[in-house]
C-alpha cells in the first residue's frame, strides 16, 4: 500500500552519451591491457558476471515481478522489462527452438555502439560482451544456468544485433552441507 | 504491539544481519546454532507447503503464528529471506519486509561495492538505517514486550 510511496520511482536519468562514451572508455581499457581480443572478451563477460549478480536484486526492488513460470515468461520480462529499464530499448524475441529452450533477443539499435566503428585489428572482439555476462550472472541468481552469445553484431555488418540464449538447467536450492 | 527480532538470509542460508529489540527470553542455544536451524525449519516449511500446494503457488508461505508470537516471512526470487517476529497483534507486513530488502538491502549492500555479498553484512549505515526504520514501524512500541 504504501510502498509506492516509500519507494518513489527514483530512476535517474543519465545522459545515454555518457553511458556509452564511458562504456566505450571501459573497452579501450581493456583493449590496452590485454593482448588479444579474446582476453577482452573473457573479460567483459566476467565483468557483465559481477554486475548481474547485483543488478538483479536492483532489478527485483525496482520491478516488482515475481518468480516466472516457464522460460517463454522469463524472455518476456528480459526484453520487456529490464532491457527497458536499464538500456531503454525493447528487443524484439525471435526463432524459438521447438523445445522451447532457444531464443534469440534481437536488438534493432545497441546504445553501447552508438558511436562505434571496430578497426580490423580488432576483428574478433565482441564488444558488447559485457551484456552477456549481466544476462547470464542475473538469470543464475534465480536458480536458471544459462548460456548467452552474440551471432550476430551490427558492429560486424550483420543488419541487427542478436543475442542467443540457451536455457541450461534449474539450478535446485540445496540444504546448506552439515545440516538434515 | 511490538517487534521481537530480524533475520537476513541468503539463498545458501548464510545469516546476513540479526537484530533484535523487545526480545525477552534467548533461545538458550548459541546465536549460530539459532540460525541454522531457523534456516533449516524455514527450508522445510517452505518446501513441504509447495508440495501440499493444490495450485503452483506464487508466494509460497508468508507467515505463522503459535499463541505468543507470529512470525513473517518474505523471500525474493534470487532467495533472499527476510523474516520477523512480532507479537500477535501485527497484521501482514508483506510491504515493511519488501521495504526492508528493497530500500535497505539493495540500496545499503547490494549497489555498495565494498559490501562482499554472501556474508554477514558489516555495513554501519546498513545496521543503523534498519534501526530506525523498524523503530519508526506504527507497530513498534517500546512499552509492550
Amino acid at each position: 500500500m504504501s510502498r509506492q510511496a516509500n519507494r518513489g520511482t527514483e530512476s535517474k536519468k543519465m545522459s545515454s552519451e555518457l553511458f556509452t562514451l564511458t562504456y566505450g572508455a571501459l573497452v579501450t581499457q581493456l583493449c590496452k591491457d590485454y593482448e588479444n581480443d579474446e582476453d577482452v572478451n573473457k573479460q567483459l563477460d566476467k565483468m557483465g558476471y559481477n554486475i548481474g549478480v547485483r543488478l538483479i536484486e536492483d532489478f527485483l526492488a525496482r520491478s516488482n515481478v515475481g518468480k516466472c513460470h516457464d522460460f517463454r515468461e522469463t524472455a518476456d520480462v528480459i526484453a520487456k522489462v529490464a532491457f527497458k529499464m536499464y538500456l531503454g530499448i525493447t528487443p524484439s524475441i525471435t526463432n524459438w527452438s521447438p523445445a522451447g529452450d532457444e531464443f534469440s533477443l534481437i536488438m534493432e539499435n545497441n546504445p553501447l555502439v552508438d558511436f562505434v566503428e571496430l578497426p580490423d585489428s580488432h576483428s574478433s572482439l565482441i564488444y558488447s560482451n559485457l551484456l552477456c555476462g549481466v544476462l547470464r550472472g542475473a538469470l543464475e541468481m534465480v536458480q536458471m544456468a544459462v548460456e548467452a552469445k552474440f551471432v550476430q553484431d551490427a558492429l560486424k555488418g550483420d543488419g541487427v544485433t542478436e543475442i542467443r540464449m540457451r536455457f541450461i538447467r534449474r539450478i535446485e536450492d540445496n540444504l546448506p552441507v552439515g545440516e538434515e | 504491539m511490538t517487534v521481537h527480532n530480524l533475520y537476513l538470509f541468503d539463498r545458501n542460508g548464510v545469516c546476513l544481519h540479526y537484530s533484535e529489540w523487545h526480545r525477552k527470553k534467548q533461545a538458550g542455544i548459541s546465536q549460530e546454532e539459532e540460525f541454522k536451524l531457523m534456516y533449516g525449519m524455514l527450508f522445510s516449511i517452505r518446501s513441504f507447503v509447495s508440495k501440499m500446494s493444490p495450485l503452483d503457488m506464487k508466494d509460497g508461505f508468508v507467515a505463522f503464528q503459535t499463541s505468543r508470537y507470529k512470525l513473517h516471512y518474505y523471500e525474493t526470487p534470487t532467495g533472499i529471506k527476510v523474516v520477523m517476529n512480532t507479537d500477535l497483534g501485527v497484521g501482514p507486513i508483506r510491504d515493511v519486509l519488501h521495504h526492508i530488502y528493497s530500500a535497505l538491502y539493495v540500496e545499503l549492500v547490494v549497489k555498495n561495492p565494498l559490501c562482499p555479498l554472501g556474508q554477514t553484512v558489516q555495513s554501519e549505515l546498513f545496521r543503523s538505517r534498519l534501526d530506525s526504520y523498524i523503530r519508526s514501524l506504527p507497530f513498534f512500541s517500546a512499552r509492550a514486550g
